[in-house]
């Protein structure tokens, strides 16, 4: 039995909206699951490193090495009518796991890629897993599912050869059966899962096929049920629509942190069908349909008492006041003394960096249906964690985490914006009393208000380069943001970086690639002001003082086909260059730029990203996930930004929080380097860290000014 | 009731009970269950609930339904024909113009009205004419890329 997961790794600080909480082992019967899914043969996937498949924690940095519990992490099902279905905790938000998990599945069993289906995130019928984060889905579940898939294609050897009387050895899987070539007969899969109720545990071995063989992993596969997204049919949470169900809705604060001081609804319980609910702080009603549900709140009379709170103008200074500085080596690392490296160089450049609050802004708000039938709780909401969801709800209901059900419809996007159960437990609450199905779907006002936020950071950097240009000293300082991607992947003799904890001031957590965006703003826009210093071209000075042959390798594959070094050829034109790597694979990124001299505006003209991330799985869905986080990293840079004062965000709506749109959008060219000798790294978060420090260290080279706060254009770009 | 609202969607007549300044957008969402339209922002902010109405793109969280009565409505449901993918859908299909999908009816829905009125759109009209559409997820290349696309399909069949 596992007792707490969680204490055996540690979280990135940065992931402040996850609760400690105990992690329960999947206890799903065997007959059970034969029940669900019909005859066949079953292949459970045990690990070893069980930690590593139920990932939170990605790369060594972030947890601590102990030897942990095994547990199932991945299942298979081979049907009687030959299709074979897939079983994972992870969520398909948008970022296409679904159809990259069925061509994995379709390539290591040897059937068809349309014979594979794939559920994903739902608490009854897939395995434990901590939730869809961290871009650990292709490096944890690829393999896992290449292990049961391999495991599998024994399996029916066995029984192929159980059938025929021969040995095992020489029996052939392939094109979705077994084959003896001795004698020239075959059996389908379909036909050796007849009428079996076989399961079977595997060890985690690694009998896998290697990238270079790969048949249909490797290929860019279309997004499977496109047809159902092209018609509208696909239903996300906020489509369904249980029997009997209510809109439910809740009363907001008018502030962060308000308590209720007087309540009436009397006026709104006289209201016919209406359901209110008062619980503490919490007011709110559901009703048989959704205007219903405003007119019964606004009919509600209530008081708050509310607190003073700080504000967007001041956020900064309070956060480089506040930092709680702890020596723990979690938290600081140090190399060498950079006080001698910063005393022995032969210039210095020090700088201070900030980074602004922003939005995950999803389009699909978040939204959960909640139904109850004999004390049990079934949820379907947009959520990247269903088994913390599902925790977090038999908590709060003081009932058993077994009668709890979350299941996790394909979501409109997530982000890193969705892993806490919110909505889930609004509508739980008032399906409970209503005794009928609710439905909560958030308003872009409530998502931009009580959602949480990417935090705000402020960054110190103090810096020292010999006269040849190579790096003496690295002093790195991040408060509150986080610590993805703190370390400098440069070479440097004497360096510290440390990571200095805030105590919340707005509601905050994940978001893509968490603390690595603000992180590599800070080290490569200065990396670039180092390298003016020094008199040297950007890229050369990044080489000089890079070794990490990966590293080098992505500047050199975005820099070629951009053209670096360019010569301006217009008034206002700039180029910028920045890299990073995090999560186990590698970006570079070139960017020009436009400046309008008279007003200011910054336009993007070209990005030229490289991406490397090992084997590719599949470059079509890769392609989609590395455009998109140039376009959603280019928001951040520029223009996207939370103002608040007293406890109140005062953009709430897309008329006010601006996102990219197509106006925005520049001439991307993605590169794509397929290293097939490199186990595969998640795709979802490392593309959107290098893009704002190449934008930026463009307008500096447009411009020469030179921005250090995201976003750096909000109002264009002052030259003057 | 007398003098009931009606509306006709997708070539199909309705009764509306919601009142007549109900948005369109939840009369066709939660009571008639034509939940292709999506909820984005409530504001016309977004353009995730996009309806042809009259054969034009509107908004359709922006019109009370009362406004829509005795107009044709067209949804995302209504592209199809008998199971033939409208050309704009199947341009989507291919060019892989989606990641969540949570923007596609409204992506779709606008540019069916864009090459109603122009069949051959240059880059910059796509472009001034979707900018009213939200993907977060960053598939901006990819749906301009469809809407020539579908520009091409439309004009071959033609």
């Amino acid at each position: 039995m596992i007792s707490d997961l969680t204490s055996k790794f540690v979280l990135e600080p940065e992931r402040y909206e996850f609760q400690a909480g105990a992690i329960h082992q999947f206890e799903l019967a065997r007959r059970d699951f034969f029940k669900l899914l019909g005859a066949g043969i079953a292949i459970f996937a045990m690990t070893k490193d069980a930690l590593a498949a139920q990932e939170t924690a990605p790369g060594h940095r972030s947890f601590h090495n102990e030897e942990l519990p095994k547990e199932i992490s991945a299942w298979l099902h081979i049907g009687e009518d030959g299709i074979v279905t897939g079983f994972t905790g992870k969520a398909e938000i948008g970022q296409n796991i679904r159809t990259a998990l069925a061509q994995t599945i379709a390539d290591e069993l040897h059937v068809p890629f349309e014979s594979v289906r794939v559920v994903t995130a739902d608490t009854a019928l897939t395995p434990f897993d901590a939730g869809t984060f961290g871009s650990r889905t292709t490096p944890t579940m690829t393999p896992q599912f290449r292990r049961v898939a391999a495991a599998a294609r024994e399996v029916l050897q066995g029984v192929a050869a159980k059938e025929w009387n021969v040995p095992v050895e020489g029996l052939v899987a392939a094109d979705a059966k077994i084959t003896d070539p001795a004698s020239g007969r075959s059996l389908r899969y379909a036909e050796l899962a007849q009428g079996k109720t076989l399961a079977l545990n595997i060890p985690a071995e690694d009998p896998v096929t290697p990238a270079a063989q790969w048949k249909i992993a490797g290929k860019p596969i279309p997004k499977v049920d496109g047809r159902a997204f092209v018609t509208g049919r696909h239903k996300y949470t906020p489509d369904l629509r249980p029997e009997g169900m209510l809109f439910g809705k809740v009363l907001r604060p008018p502030s962060f942190g308000a308590t209720l001081t007087t309540c009436d609804d009397s006026a709104a319980k006289a209201m016919s069908g209406v359901v209110i609910v008062r619980d503490g702080d919490f007011v709110g009603a559901a009703t048989p349909s959704p205007h219903e549900a405003q007119k019964a709140l606004d009919a509600i009379r209530v008081q708050w008492k509310e607190v003073p709170q700080i504000s967007n103008k001041e956020i900064f200074a309070y956060l480089r006041q506040n930092g709680v500085s702890k020596s723990d080596d979690r938290y600081r690392k140090e190399k060498g003394s950079v006080e001698e490296g910063l005393a022995g160089a032969t210039h210095r450049a020090d700088a201070t960096y900030t980074v602004a609050y922003i939005a995950h802004a999803p389009l699909e708000p978040r939204a959960a249906v909640a139904q109850w039938a004999d004390g049990k709780l079934t949820v379907w909401t947009g959520t990247q964690r269903p088994f913390a969801n599902r925790d977090e709800l038999a908590d709060i209901f003081h009932i058993p985490e077994s009668n709890v059900r979350v299941i996790v419809p394909d979501t409109g996007s997530a982000y890193g914006g969705k892993h806490t159960s919110d909505a889930a437990i609004e509508a739980a609450r008032l399906a409970r009393a209503a005794g009928r199905p609710v439905k909560v779907v958030w308003t872009r006002e409530e998502e931009f208000t009580w959602a949480y936020f990417r935090p705000a950071g402020v960054i110190e950097v103090k810096s020292g380069i010999a006269a040849d240009g190579k790096l003496t000293a690295w002093d790195f300082h991040n408060y509150h943001s986080g610590m993805s991607g703190i370390e400098t992947p440069y070479d440097v003799p004497n360096q510290r970086t440390q990571y200095h904890a805030v105590p919340l001031i707005l509601r905050s957590g994940s978001y893509r690639g968490l603390a690595a965006t603000a992180n590599h703003f800070a080290r490569e826009t200065h990396m670039d002001a180092l390298a003016r210093v020094a008199q040297m071209d950007p890229l050369e000075f990044r080489l000089k003082n890079a070794s990490d042959p990966r590293f080098r390798n992505v500047l050199d594959a975005a820099a070629r086909p951009f053209g670096w070094p360019r010569k301006k050829t217009q008034k206002g034109q700039g180029f910028g260059i920045a890299a990073g790597n995090e999560k186990g694979s590698y970006v570079a990124t070139c960017a020009e730029v436009a400046v309008d001299r008279a007003s200011g505006a910054v336009r993007v003209v070209r990005v030229v990203e490289a991406f490397e991330c090992g084997a590719i799985i599949n470059p079509d869905g890769l392609r989609n996930q590395v455009v998109g986080a140039i376009i959603q990293g280019l928001g951040g840079a520029l223009f996207e930004a939370m103002a608040f004062e007293n406890g109140r965000i005062k953009n709430p709506h897309f008329a006010t929080y601006r996102v990219p749109r197509f106006r925005d959008v520049p001439e991307i060219e993605a590169i794509l380097l397929d290293r097939k000798d490199i186990p595969s790294a998640g795709a979802g978060e490392t593309p959107i860290m290098a893009v704002a420090p190449a934008i930026g260290n463009a307008i500096f080279d447009a411009t020469g000014v030179r921005l250090n706060h995201l976003p750096m254009a909000p109002d264009g770009v002052r030259t003057s | 009731m007398a003098n009931a609202l009606e509306i006709e969607v997708n070539g199909k007549r309705y009764p509306v009970k919601y009142p007549p300044d109900t948005p369109l957008l939840y009369v066709l969402r939660d009571e008639l269950g034509l939940t292709g339209s999506k909820y984005g922002c409530g504001e016309g902010q977004c353009g995730a609930c996009t309806v042809l109405i009259g054969g034009a793109p509107r908004r359709s969280c922006q019109i009370p339904v009362s406004a829509a009565a005795g107009k044709a409505v067209t949804t995302i449901e209504g592209l199809e024909k008998d199971g033939k993918l409208h050309p704009v859908q199947q341009a989507f299909l291919e060019a892989g113009a989606f990641q969540c999908a949570y923007c596609t009816s409204g992506m779709i829905m606008s540019s069916v009205g864009l090459l109603q009125n122009n069949p051959n759109p240059s880059q910059m009209d796509i472009v001034q004419f979707l900018q009213g559409n939200i993907c977060r997820c960053g598939t901006h290349p990819r749906i301009i890329e469809a809407v020539h696309r579908a520009a091409k399909m439309m004009q071959e069949h033609m």
